[in-house]
């Protein structure tokens, strides 16, 4: 456990602590939605500091846990098509497909190429008119404005060799396909701070009020999740099921709409199977009628069957909130993140992961 | 990779095109092209959250520093180091 000189707002993080410890009388479970708020929460040590009362669980924001293992299949299938670059952000590579990973099929030979971004996947396809250039475009809300945007740029430049790979996964419906499990355990949610940047908090309303669960959108610092969570635990406490905004310094309640605008030209909602909740329907975007071109699913007419889920990765579990990493008879032992099952122990930001890097808690549900 | 981090706009280096207006931005003396133009407002000094190559708001100086400094001591910026 840290001592709270090692933060950065040490006045804060303490009262706003002592606030959380003050008005909480009864058992409440919180979930985080975003992988980066998962990272922060396990390596500041803040959840041995809350209430006991207070369970946090960790949702299923992280890219690199939900896209499925079609998904990673898919992109394999195209990597290893003659002539193809395909370009991926790094952390994808060592997440297991059903026969491999982007990264053992890179050392058989294809050819795969980390990138920072998909306009520099554009640059590449300029340089390369010989080549087929694919991206493989993960990513929730905040990720979509930029790989929306290569499409447009690619199309303006007429560029013929280059398509997308769109795996992109969306936040609402994920927290509504949880708030609707029968088993589902979670009172209020701390929405992502950096997704509502470009979507804004419009769409949390009907959430709230549907499932009567409070939902505040959150930063990623140890005193922002704090006073989310404050928040979250005042209005449980009071009946309430609000949506606020922790974050307004960065969150306009419009978002950005240049950015919604271009994510509208080229994507289109679609349903989406995320890697342990299984389908959900309208929960994913998927290239447009007016862009099909550069669709690689269209281009390259991949035909893969669904492949099964290790069944040996609770995932779904993990992400639904109904059991912690450390309730995995394979965490630390068969799944490790040299070796991982299954996606979540993949990432820094998957809660497996971070559990095993830094967590020394023992905390189960209750 | 899902998080934005904050970078300060030291050059408008194209903007022939609105899809394609582009700046150089100092991640405390890392630098990348950005694209612009989902901050169309964003001039040479502002402060802008960049996630993937694109700007996608401002952000003000203070703001911007306390959180590049905290994404730092997280081991969050290692995205913008070449050759990873």
């Amino acid at each position: 456990m840290k001592f709270l000189s090692e933060y950065r707002d040490p006045e804060l993080v303490d009262a706003f602590l002592k606030e959380i410890h003050r008005i909480t009388t009864k058992p409440w479970t919180l979930m985080e939605i975003c992988g980066g708020q998962t990272h922060s929460l396990v390596k500041n040590g803040i959840l041995e500091m809350l209430p006991a009362n207070i369970t946090m669980v960790h949702g299923p924001g992280c890219p690199v846990c939900v896209t499925s293992v079609s998904v990673i299949d898919e992109a394999i299938f195209l990597a290893e098509q003659p002539n193809v670059i395909l370009c991926s952000f790094g952390d994808m590579l060592r997440v297991p497909g059903s026969r491999k990973s982007l990264l053992e099929a890179k050392a058989a030979g294809a050819d795969i190429r980390i990138l920072y971004s998909p306009l520099e996947a554009v640059q590449l396809a300029k340089q390369n008119p010989d080549k087929q250039v694919v991206f493989f475009a993960v990513g929730f809300e905040t990720t979509a404005p930029a790989n929306a945007l290569s499409v447009v740029q690619a199309s303006l430049m007429q560029l013929d060799n280059y398509s997308i790979l769109a795996s992109h996964v969306l936040v609402p419906p994920a927290m509504e396909a949880i708030l609707s499990d029968k088993e589902n355990k979670i009172d209020a949610f701390l929405a992502a701070g950096h997704v509502c940047t470009i979507m804004g908090i419009d769409e949390y309303y009907p959430v709230a009020e549907k499932y009567h669960c409070p939902i505040v959108v959150t930063g990623f610092e140890p005193v922002d999740l704090l006073q989310g969570i404050l928040m979250a635990v005042h209005q449980l406490e009071n009946g309430e099921c609000k949506v606020e905004n922790q974050y307004a310094r960065t969150v306009q309640r419009e978002g950005n709409l240049l950015a919604q605008k271009t994510i509208k030209d080229v994507f289109t909602v679609s349903d989406r199977i995320w890697r342990g909740l299984g389908n959900i329907p309208q929960s994913g975007y998927e290239v447009n009628e007016q862009y099909k071109n550069f669709n690689a699913r269209l281009k390259f007419n991949i035909d893969i069957p669904i492949a099964q889920e290790n069944k040996e990765c609770i995932s779904g579990d993990i992400m639904k909130g109904l059991k912690k990493p450390k309730q995995c008879p394979n965490f630390g032992t068969k799944c490790k993140p040299e070796h991982p099952l299954g996606a979540p122990m993949v990432s820094s930001e998957g809660a497996c992961a971070a559990y095993y890097h830094y967590s020394n808690t023992d905390s189960v549900l209750v | 990779m899902c998080l934005a981090i904050p970078g300060k706009l030291v050059e408008i280096t194209a903007q022939l095109d609105d899809t394609f207006r582009t700046g150089k931005v100092s991640f405390s003396g890392i630098y990348k092209q950005v694209n612009l133009c989902m901050v169309p407002e964003a001039q040479v000094g502002d402060y802008v959250l960049v996630h993937v190559g694109v700007a996608i708001s401002k952000v003000d100086e203070e703001e911007a520093k306390k959180v590049f400094s905290y994404l730092k001591d997280m081991g969050e910026v290692e995205e913008l180091e070449p050759n990873l």
